[in-house]
């Protein structure tokens, strides 16, 4: 089954709960789709795998047939080519590699080429959880095409076994492109008002895609705020997997790369539930 | 006018409740979100919306089932996969790029102005802020948060204030990259953890591409005091200025859990540093810090007369 594990907000312990889930479940993938700052790598110590140049295509352009007539541009509508005088000038960033202009260019003048926008990188855990695989993606510094590479990486897995999916912060294209075709969202929150808030965002989501979705609660203390988070659930009939409490002690481990298997216990029992979630689907 | 943006590779290192303390401690300014997935600032700051404007990028398609005699052009030209003989199959695919439209043999397609969000212009408890809500699951928020920048500008502008503080967007992508072109100063709220530290090298990265200067602050400093030590280390040798240094302190969390900024909990330790921080970061951008708030130090800070 693939779980994907999203938050309206960084910092919620997304990754904690895949690294968590991934040491609860031997011989499972994660695929650390946060490709602008990947860091599941960084606690699973990968020896090195495969790792593939990913690329997009991009117009080329043959001055020879060219003349001018600015038929590309009037087409991209997102204003990555535009004519100064006779000359077609292409802005590489904007493009999204529709091939509009090819189809639209009376001479055929437009051809594409393959630009590299990052890599995608495959390699086995040697640390916290051994066993597992992780494929992750790194962005070049610069590029804003994060979703090609995210759906580049989840087309590098053989569909076998559990994936566990860390996706990307926010609720925007990255987003989408990392929750998309899982079989169940992991939603993390943190009860407080910013946690509150997020998760709304994310479950808005998740909701507009049609994934079945569950709350797992991180840093839980037991106070108002977990309180809140949990009438909020209720009243949207998303159901709570899972808390994992609030710990300096964990903190601490984290921020020096060890996941603690204090709530090892926890992350089973999480997976219990994801299973009969997934079947009543 | 200089515009102080505060980033942080990744989220949860305490950058929006930084900007919060900033908010309470800089003496005239314009506040601005440019955390337009997911803004969190305006929970802080008591923001009571005073304008909503909608956002309007990119295009989606619009098919006239009647005049669609499903050629089936669409779902070949499609690269997105986004439609299958005049329906759209999967909206949150399409691209919204008019391959579809301009080559239908039937002309059943045409392309619409998409609805990408709100920007908001809110009354809070330390001035004006701007800030925006994107719409669930579309892209163009680097273009929002351009958005949101100008109309900052503007209104810093008209209010004739000598400071813009931006609380960030997380990351190093399109957000990122339009939260940072043009800043004054990158205040890169970073924590002693191998994620963290990792991010601030591409967040460095990223504003050197973009030549913004980038001074740091190290929060959750005794979270991991080795992590601390190699960081100050790697800053030192790449000539970034460290200009904070908070230890980990569960005021943080009250403050977030109560919607109030740490300066307004009882907290001396805290408060001195994010105050030395200030005075530092004003230092650098060349305004004015606020002299009020040195003499209730040694007591006790207050929030200043006629705010709050
Ligand atoms: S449509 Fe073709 S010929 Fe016309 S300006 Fe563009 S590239 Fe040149
Ligand atoms: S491929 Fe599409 S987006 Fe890129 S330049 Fe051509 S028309 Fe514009
Ligand atoms: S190209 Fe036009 S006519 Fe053909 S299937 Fe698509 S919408 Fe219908
Ligand atoms: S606008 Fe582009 S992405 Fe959307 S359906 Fe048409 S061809 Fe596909």
């Amino acid at each position: 089954m693939i779980v994907s594990i999203a938050s309206g907000k960084g910092g919620t312990g997304k990754t904690t709960v895949a690294l968590l889930l991934a040491a609860a479940r031997p011989g499972a993938t994660v695929v650390d789709c946060d490709v602008e700052e990947p860091n599941c790598h960084l606690f699973l110590q990968p020896g090195r795998g495969e790792e593939r140049q990913v690329t997009v295509m991009r117009p080329s352009l043959n001055t020879e047939l060219c003349d001018g007539c600015g038929r590309c541009a009037e087409v991209c509508l997102f204003n990555a080519l535009a004519i100064t005088g006779k000359k077609v000038l292409l802005f590489d960033e904007l493009c999204h590699g529709c091939g509009g202009c090819i189809l639209a260019c009376p001479p055929k003048a437009v051809s594409e080429a393959a630009k590299p926008i990052g890599v995608v990188r495959a390699g086995a855990a040697t640390r916290n959880s051994a066993g597992t695989k992780l494929i992750d993606g790194l962005l070049d510094v610069g590029s804003p095409t994060a979703s090609p590479l995210i759906k580049a990486m989840k087309e590098t897995l053989a569909a076998q076994g559990d994936i566990i999916v860390d996706c990307p912060p926010g609720t925007a294209c990255s987003m989408v492109a990392a929750v998309a075709d899982s079989d169940f969202c992991l939603l993390v929150t943190e009860p407080t008002p910013f946690g509150l808030h997020d998760l709304g965002l994310a479950a808005g989501v998740i909701k507009l895609l049609g994934i079945p979705a569950g709350v797992v609660i991180n840093k839980s203390d037991g106070g108002a705020w977990d309180d809140a988070v949990a009438d909020w659930c209720a009243q949207e009939g998303i159901p709570i997997l899972g808390r994992i409490p609030h710990s300096e002690a964990f903190a601490h481990e984290y921020a020096e790369g060890r996941i603690s298997p204090e709530y090892l216990a926890d992350a089973r029992a999480i997976w219990g539930k994801l299973g009969r979630e997934g079947d009543c689907r | 006018m200089k515009e102080l943006v505060i980033m942080s590779g990744k989220g949860g290192t305490g950058k929006t409740s930084i900007s919060a303390a900033l908010a309470y401690l800089a003496p005239e300014k314009v506040l601005a979100d440019c955390d337009v997935d997911a803004a969190n600032l305006h929970l802080m700051v008591g923001a009571r919306q005073r304008e909503s404007h909608g956002f309007v990028a990119g295009f989606e398609p619009e098919v006239n089932v009647t005049e669609c005699v499903k050629c089936g052009r669409c779902t070949a030209l499609c690269r997105f996969k986004a439609i299958d003989n005049g329906a759209i199959t999967s909206p949150f695919a399409c691209e919204g790029c008019g391959v579809c439209a301009f080559n239908c043999p039937a002309h059943a397609i045409s392309m619409r102005d998409k609805s990408a969000g709100r920007w908001l212009v809110s009354d809070t408890r330390f001035g004006t802020m701007v800030h925006a809500e994107l719409g669930l699951a579309v892209e163009n928020s680097g273009k929002l948060v351009s958005r949101v920048r100008l109309e900052t500008k503007k209104l810093a502008e008209k209010q004739k204030v000598p400071l813009i503080i931006t609380d960030g967007p997380p990351g190093i992508g399109c957000p990122a990259i339009a939260t940072v072109t043009g800043a004054d100063l990158v205040l890169a709220v970073v924590e002693p953890s191998l994620s963290a530290m990792h991010d601030l090298e591409r967040l460095r990265n990223l504003c050197g591409h973009f030549k913004v200067p980038i001074a740091v602050c190290i929060n959750k400093a005794t979270l991991s005091p080795a992590n601390t030590g190699a960081l100050k280390e790697s800053l030192a040798a790449n000539d970034v200025p460290v200009v904070g240094e908070i230890a980990y302190d569960s005021v943080f969390r009250t403050a977030v859990q109560t919607s109030r900024t740490v300066m307004e909990i009882d907290n001396i330790k805290v408060q001195e540093k994010i105050l030395e921080l200030w005075y530092n970061l004003s230092a650098l951008l060349g305004v004015t810090h606020n002299e009020s708030v040195v003499h209730k130090l040694d007591r006790k800070l207050k929030s200043f007369a006629g705010w709050v």
